[in-house]
């Protein structure tokens, strides 16, 4: 007699037709008791421990008001330490890479090479890259070695608990506050890391609102926009501690704007009820320093800044291009940069801004450098600036950046669209043009639309 | 295997076996091995302490969730190592618990490692329990002891081998102590030197005669079904995954390439025994 598949499924089905409709919870309990019988047999424990140090920190650190004011305490050290650091590091590597540049393409003018050939190399993609490097690397270099320390502590399933309740709120799962914490990393690993919610309605809205996080593409950003413009008017250690408080202001409004959209989500094109999960709080372990500086600074920071090198010195080498190629009487770069002007004026931006944005869409971390790339080698500035300062008179003086302009591309930065690998990423992860459309669509809405009230109500109220 | 016991029969105990980390070449392997056990274990920790890879680890639980694979080869014979995502258990539904549970049950590794907390072994053990249920070749890796020292607990992994019937090691992933000794009990499973009973939960009368029923049906269908017992309480608890790998004829694919692996290896150990 031949046994098919239909017959041992048709089997299967009158034989559990026929148990008890409890059975399975049985089998669910008798291996509970079973677990606990062997684990009593194997394990001895030592006394009373139950009062331990964990739980003593975690009544800290889980408690609904001191764990909050643990949270942004944490927060905003991390970003300070991030912020005052990185700049001693930021000059160095400014002067280090800019006077190279020089030096190399002072020799290339002796030699006699072709301008184009200079200008293309050390004007375009030279530049673009000396950029990068000396924008990007320090930050990272600061945030990710403390971000995994208090990875590795176990401190971040304490945020999930912590937060909880306000996902519950908006309809989301609690587990998005890890994914969440995952897109401040990179907002692509955070996509991936949404694998962890099981309900695909949840597991949708966590995609869809991660990458209003700031990944680590777009705290430098936020970090030179903070120093150099909102922490101006401060000196010395006020200066660094205004600037941290500005990047964490900055990370608590994409953090509220993660709740508000997952909760519109969840009310409308999403909707449905959050679901229930556990999560296991680890116990603190001590932090293992050299794995710990081995994953942040290799798997992380040079990860991380290769992709952004390998992006900027493409987009150095594209705008040298569109700025060397005439247009009527100005350059290309300055004939889009016009076309957007009004646009972005409207959004207290400028039109470079807007370019900026769209010749970076490989890679957040460049849209800065870009932007000054655009300004300088359109002829707008002379050259590279080398101080903060210099930054800041260049800016204001020639380009009439205000407060506005620095406040609303911090903002810009915080919502707009994702880069082009978190969109890849969205699409992999959910095999549904659709939904990564939306995730544009959501973010970009956003940022034009917030970026527009903020620039309104300046007007309205006579700042601009 | 013949080289390892009867050559130098010293070969296998820990103070004489070589641990080479593979990384990802891995184009030839001898065995497969599964690293399996609930979230934030160490799993991760164990996989790059044994392949040199580096994958990401990190304290909490659900970091891992797509499978990793790199090789170590230890005694001379070359193993793949497939670290799976962490999972409470292997009934539910959640992408990444899933992923576990289908490699266990069709990607047929030679033995499975679930790496278990010491200082909670208890939730641990219903994660042990259930993957006996599906394989015989199995052997629990009780992790972070030095962690449950600490803590002032103490785990008798003899009887916790006795009890669950397959070998308990202790280790400390982190720092590599206990990890020769969990590789050579890994060896000892594989080649049939240690022979286990897992420890199999029963469940009501009625249950058991409506298994003891069905089981024999499925192996009538594909003959050399190794988890027959196990699929067979799936398919009675309604399982949507294992109808369709059933109804789509995936098993008895398995079963083939079991087969071909299984001859693939006869042959391996024949040429090594000629040299």
């Amino acid at each position: 007699m031949i046994t098919t598949p239909e017959d041992v499924l048709a089997r299967a089905e009158t034989l559990r037709n026929r148990l008890p409709s409890s059975f399975r919870d049985e089998i669910v309990q008798s291996l509970y008791a079973e677990a606990e019988r062997i684990a009593r047999r194997a394990v001895k424990t030592a006394g009373n421990r139950q009062y331990d140090l964990d739980q003593r920190i975690d009544r800290l650190v889980t408690a609904p008001v001191t764990g909050l004011l643990i949270m942004l305490l944490l927060l905003t050290v991390v970003i300070w330490m991030t912020v005052s650091g990185a700049n001693v590091i930021s000059d160095l590597l400014f002067t280090l890479l800019f006077g190279f540049g020089d030096w190399a393409r002072s020799l290339f003018v002796a030699w006699g090479v072709p301008w184009w050939i200079t200008g293309f190399i050390w004007d375009g993609v030279y530049r673009c890259l000396a950029w990068v490097v000396s924008v990007m690397f320090p930050p990272m270099a600061i945030f990710f070695p403390a971000f995994t320390l208090l990875e590795d502590l176990g401190y971040l399933p304490r945020v999930a608990f912590n937060l909880d309740w306000l996902f519950k709120k908006a309809g989301a799962h609690g587990k998005q506050s890890l994914t969440m914490m995952m897109g401040f990393g990179c907002n692509a690993a955070g996509v991936i890391s949404t694998r962890v919610i099981d309900s695909p309605r949840e597991r949708l809205i966590a995609i869809l609102t991660n990458n209003f996080v700031p990944c680590n593409g777009r705290f430098p950003t936020l970090i030179m926009l903070a120093t150099v413009f909102v922490a101006a008017g401060f000196g010395g250690a006020a200066a660094s501690l205004v600037a941290a408080g500005a990047v964490v202001a900055v990370v608590l409004i994409g953090v509220a704007f993660t709740f508000l959209m997952s909760w519109l989500l969840s009310k409308t094109v999403l909707r449905g009820e959050a679901s229930a999960f556990t999560l296991e709080l680890p116990p603190y372990r001590r932090p293992n320093v050299l794995r710990i500086l081995y994953t942040s600074l290799i798997d992380r920071t040079i990860f991380v800044l290769w992709r952004a090198m390998l992006t900027a010195a493409p987009a150095g080498a594209v705008i040298w291009l569109l700025a060397n190629i005439r247009f009527g009487d100005a350059s290309l770069a300055v004939a889009i940069a016009q076309w957007l002007d009004s646009f972005g004026r409207l959004l207290g931006l400028d039109g470079a801004i807007l370019l900026a944005y769209i010749i970076a869409l490989p890679a957040n971390e460049i849209v800065v450098p870009t932007m000054m790339m655009i300004y300088t080698s359109a002829g707008m500035m002379v050259e590279g600036p080398a101080s903060d300062d210099a930054l800041r008179a260049l800016l204001v003086d020639q380009q009439g950046w205000t407060l506005l302009t620095a406040i609303n591309l911090m903002l810009f930065s915080l919502l707009h669209n994702p880069c082009a690998t978190t969109i890849i990423t969205i699409f992999k992860e959910t095999r549904s043009y659709k939904w990564a459309a939306m995730s544009v669509a959501i973010t970009l809405g956003t940022a034009v639309l917030v970026t527009f009230l903020t620039a309104s109500l300046a007007r309205l109220a006579g700042l601009q | 295997m013949t080289r390892l016991t009867t050559d130098n029969p010293c070969a296998a105990c820990p103070a004489h076996a070589r641990l080479e980390q593979m990384g990802i070449k891995m184009d030839r392997y001898d065995r497969i091995v599964a690293l399996a056990g609930n979230p934030n274990t160490g799993k991760s920790t164990l996989f790059n302490a044994l392949t040199g890879l580096k994958q990401h680890t990190g304290n909490w639980p659900g970091k891992t969730v797509t499978r990793a694979e790199g090789g170590y080869q230890f005694n001379g014979v070359k193993y793949k190592l497939v670290d799976l995502p962490g999972a409470y258990s292997l009934l539910s539904t959640s992408q990444d618990e899933e992923v576990a549970r289908d490699f266990l049950l069709f990607g047929q590794p030679d033995c499975t490692i679930v790496v278990t907390d010491a200082t909670a072994l208890e939730r641990n053990l219903n994660l042990v329990l259930q993957v006996l249920e599906i394989t015989d070749k199995v052997v629990v890796a009780v992790n972070l002891i030095d962690e449950a020292r600490r803590k002032g607990i103490e785990v008798d992994t003899r009887t916790l081998s006795r009890d669950l019937g397959v070998p308990a090691v202790p280790i400390v992933a982190r720092s590599g102590e206990g990890i020769i000794t969990l590789l050579s009990t890994v060896a000892d499973v594989i080649e049939g030197r240690i022979i286990t009973h897992p420890r199999r939960v029963e469940g009501t009368p009625a249950f058991q005669r409506a298994v003891q029923e069905l089981t024999p049906l499925i192996e009538q269908m594909a003959p050399g079904i190794p988890n027959a017992r196990w699929l067979a309480i799936r398919l009675l608890e309604g399982d949507a995954r294992v109808q369709r790998a059933i109804r789509s004829g995936e098993l008895a694919d398995i079963v083939a390439r079991q087969r071909a692996a299984e001859d693939r290896l006869g042959a391996t150990a024949a040429l090594m025994g000629r040299q």
